[in-house]
C-alpha cells in the first residue's frame, strides 16, 4: 500500500507544479482535476474510501467543471496565454519558493523525528457520520445555513424579471403602451445594467 | 485469475452489447414508428452493425486545425473510460462482480460525475460556437441532474444501511425497492436519462438547433467513442436500476442470476428506445427549470419521508 501512496503522491505534486507553471487556463484546470484525482487516491491508500470518493465527486466532479464552465465562457484566447507567460517570470518565483521551503523544512524536520502520523486503521462512513451528527451537529448545521444564503443570494442576484410573455409581444401591442411603462418603472437598477451588458 | 476472467467477460459483453444496440434501437425506432428500419444487409439486417463500424473505422479521422488537440484526442477517451470504471461495482450475479466496493453507489456516482468532463472538453477544444453552446448546456444539465440522480438513491441506502450493491440486492429478496421507493425509482430515471443526454433530454447535441452540439466537429472512430459511450450509458443506467429497484439477479429459479439480470436490464434499455421514439424535447430553460423547482424538492421528501419511516418502525 505504501508503493501507491508514494507513486500517488509523486502524481499529485507533479499535476499540481503543471498547474501553477501551463499558461493555458483549461489546461492548468485538467491538470488540476488529475491533482483531485492523486489525492483521493492518497486517501484511499491511507484507508480513507469514503473521503476518496467525496473527494472525487466534489472537487473533481462539481467544482472544476464549473470553473471549466466559467473559463469557457470568458472566451480565452491567445492573448491571455501570453498574458500568463509574462506574469511568470523567475522573479515572482522568489516569494513562494521561499514559503514553500520553508514548510518543506518543517515537514522534513517532523518525518526525521519520526513523530508522522501512523496509518490509522481504514475509517469507514458510519464512524464519520456519528462523529458528524453527535459532536459537530452544530457546525455540520452552521455550514448548511451558510450554504442556503449563498444559493438564496445567488437565484437573487440571477433572477431575471420577466418583461414580456412572448418575444412577439415586445413592442406592447397586446399590453398597450401605458402597461409598458409601469413594467420599466418597476426594472431595479441592477437589471438595467445587467440588460447593458447583454446589449453591449 | 478468476478476476481475469470476469474483467474481461464484462469488457466483451459490454462492448458487444453498446455495438449491438446499433442494430436494436434502429429496428426498435422504426418498428414504433412504423417503418421498416435497417432490413437489407444480412438477416433481418444484423450486419448493419459490422457495416457501420467498419465505415466509422475507415473515415477520415479529422482533427480541425483551429482545434485544442490534446484535449480535442482526450475527450473522446473520457467518457468511455469512465462509464467502463463505472460497471466495476455492478454485481451481475452472485460472485459476478469486479470489484464488491463498500462505497459502490458513491463510486458508481463519482465516475458518473467525471463523465460530464468529456461533453465540456470536446466541445471547449472544438472550437466552434455550437460546439460550445451545446457543451455549456451539457455541463450545466449533467451538474445539475447528478445533484437529483444522488439523492434519489439515498432512500435506498438508508433503506439498506449500506452503499455496498451486494448487499443492496440482497436486502431486495422479500420485497422490491421499485414498490418500496417507486419515487425514488422514477427520480432516479429521469435523472439517468438527463446524466446519459439521450432524447428527450439530449440538448446538448440537438441536431436540430446546434448539429449536433458538443461532437459536431468529431469524424471516425473518435466519434464512434462518443456513439459507444452513449449506448454504454444507457446500459449503465438501466443495469443500475435493475440493481437498486428491481433486485438486480432475484428472480425465479429456473433461470440463472446472470440470465434474470440480463432480462431485467434489456427491458430497461428498450424503455430508453421507446422514449426516445416517443417524446419530444423540452426546451432547456424547461428542463433546468423543472429539475431545480420540482425534482429538487420531490428528492428531498423522498428522504425525509423515508427517513421518518424508518424511525418509526425502529421505535
Amino acid at each position: 500500500m505504501s508503493l501507491l501512496f508514494y507513486i500517488s503522491s509523486v502524481v499529485a505534486i507533479v499535476a499540481t507544479l503543471l498547474v501553477i507553471t501551463c499558461h493555458r487556463p483549461i489546461h492548468a484546470l485538467l491538470y488540476l482535476v488529475v491533482s483531485f484525482l492523486a489525492v483521493s487516491m492518497i486517501f484511499l491508500s491511507l484507508g480513507a474510501p469514503f473521503v476518496a470518493v467525496l473527494e472525487v465527486i466534489l472537487y473533481a466532479g462539481a467544482i472544476i467543471v464549473l470553473l471549466i464552465f466559467v473559463v469557457m465562457m470568458l472566451n480565452l484566447g491567445q492573448e491571455a496565454a501570453l498574458q500568463e507567460k509574462q506574469w511568470l517570470q523567475p522573479k515572482v518565483w522568489v516569494g513562494p519558493s521561499i514559503l514553500v521551503a520553508v514548510l518543506l523544512l518543517e515537514m522534513s524536520i517532523l518525518l526525521l523525528r519520526g513523530e508522522s502520523a501512523a496509518i490509522q486503521p481504514a475509517v469507514d462512513m458510519k464512524r464519520i457520520s456519528l462523529v458528524l451528527f453527535k459532536e459537530y451537529v452544530i457546525a455540520v448545521e452552521l455550514v448548511g445555513f451558510l450554504l442556503m444564503a449563498g444559493i438564496v443570494g445567488a437565484a437573487h442576484i440571477g433572477k431575471h424579471k420577466k418583461k414580456h410573455p412572448h418575444r412577439f409581444l415586445q413592442n406592447g401591442k397586446e399590453n398597450g403602451h401605458a402597461d409598458n411603462n409601469e413594467n420599466n418603472k418597476e426594472v431595479k437598477p441592477g437589471e438595467l445594467l445587467k440588460e447593458e451588458m447583454i446589449h453591449n | 485469475m478468476q478476476h481475469v476472467w470476469i474483467v474481461l467477460g464484462v469488457l466483451f459483453v459490454l462492448l458487444n452489447v453498446a455495438a449491438g444496440l446499433i442494430w436494436v434501437e434502429r429496428r426498435m425506432l422504426a418498428m414504433w414508428q412504423d417503418r421498416l428500419g435497417p432490413n437489407r444487409a444480412g438477416p433481418l439486417g444484423l450486419l448493419i452493425v459490422l457495416a457501420d463500424t467498419l465505415k466509422l473505422f475507415f473515415k477520415e479521422d479529422w482533427i480541425p486545425s483551429f482545434a485544442d488537440k490534446k484535449i480535442f484526442v482526450i475527450a473522446p477517451a473520457i467518457v468511455v473510460a469512465s462509464v467502463l470504471m463505472s460497471f466495476v461495482v455492478i454485481p451481475f450475479a452472485p460472485g459476478i462482480v469486479v470489484a464488491d466496493l463498500n462505497i459502490g453507489v458513491l463510486f458508481f456516482l463519482a465516475m458518473s460525475s467525471l463523465g460530464v468532463y468529456s461533453i465540456v472538453l470536446g466541445g471547449w477544444a472544438s472550437n466552434n460556437k455550437y460546439s460550445l453552446l451545446g457543451a455549456m448546456r451539457g455541463a450545466s444539465q449533467m451538474i445539475a441532474y447528478e445533484v437529483f440522480m444522488g439523492l434519489s438513491l439515498m432512500g435506498v441506502v438508508m433503506m439498506t444501511g449500506s452503499f455496498r450493491l451486494t448487499d443492496i440486492v440482497e436486502a431486495q429478496r422479500s420485497v422490491w425497492f421499485c414498490f418500496t421507493q417507486p419515487l425514488g425509482l422514477i427520480l432516479f430515471f429521469i435523472a439517468g436519462i438527463a446524466e446519459t443526454h439521450r432524447l428527450p433530454f439530449d440538448i446538448p447535441e440537438s441536431e436540430s438547433e446546434l448539429i449536433a452540439g458538443f461532437h459536431s466537429e468529431y469524424s471516425g472512430m473518435k466519434f464512434g467513442m462518443f456513439f459507444i459511450g452513449e449506448y454504454l450509458g444507457v446500459t449503465l443506467i438501466s443495469a443500475m436500476t435493475v440493481t437498486m429497484f428491481f433486485g438486480g439477479w432475484m428472480g425465479p429459479e429456473f433461470l440463472p442470476g446472470w440470465a434474470w439480470f440480463f432480462i431485467k436490464t434489456f427491458a430497461f434499455i428498450l424503455f430508453f428506445i421507446l422514449l426516445r421514439a416517443s417524446l419530444p424535447r423540452p426546451r432547456y430553460d424547461q428542463l433546468m427549470e423543472s429539475g431545480w423547482k420540482v425534482l429538487l424538492p420531490l428528492v428531498l421528501v423522498n428522504i425525509l419521508v423515508t427517513g421518518a419511516v424508518l424511525l418509526y418502525l425502529k421505535g
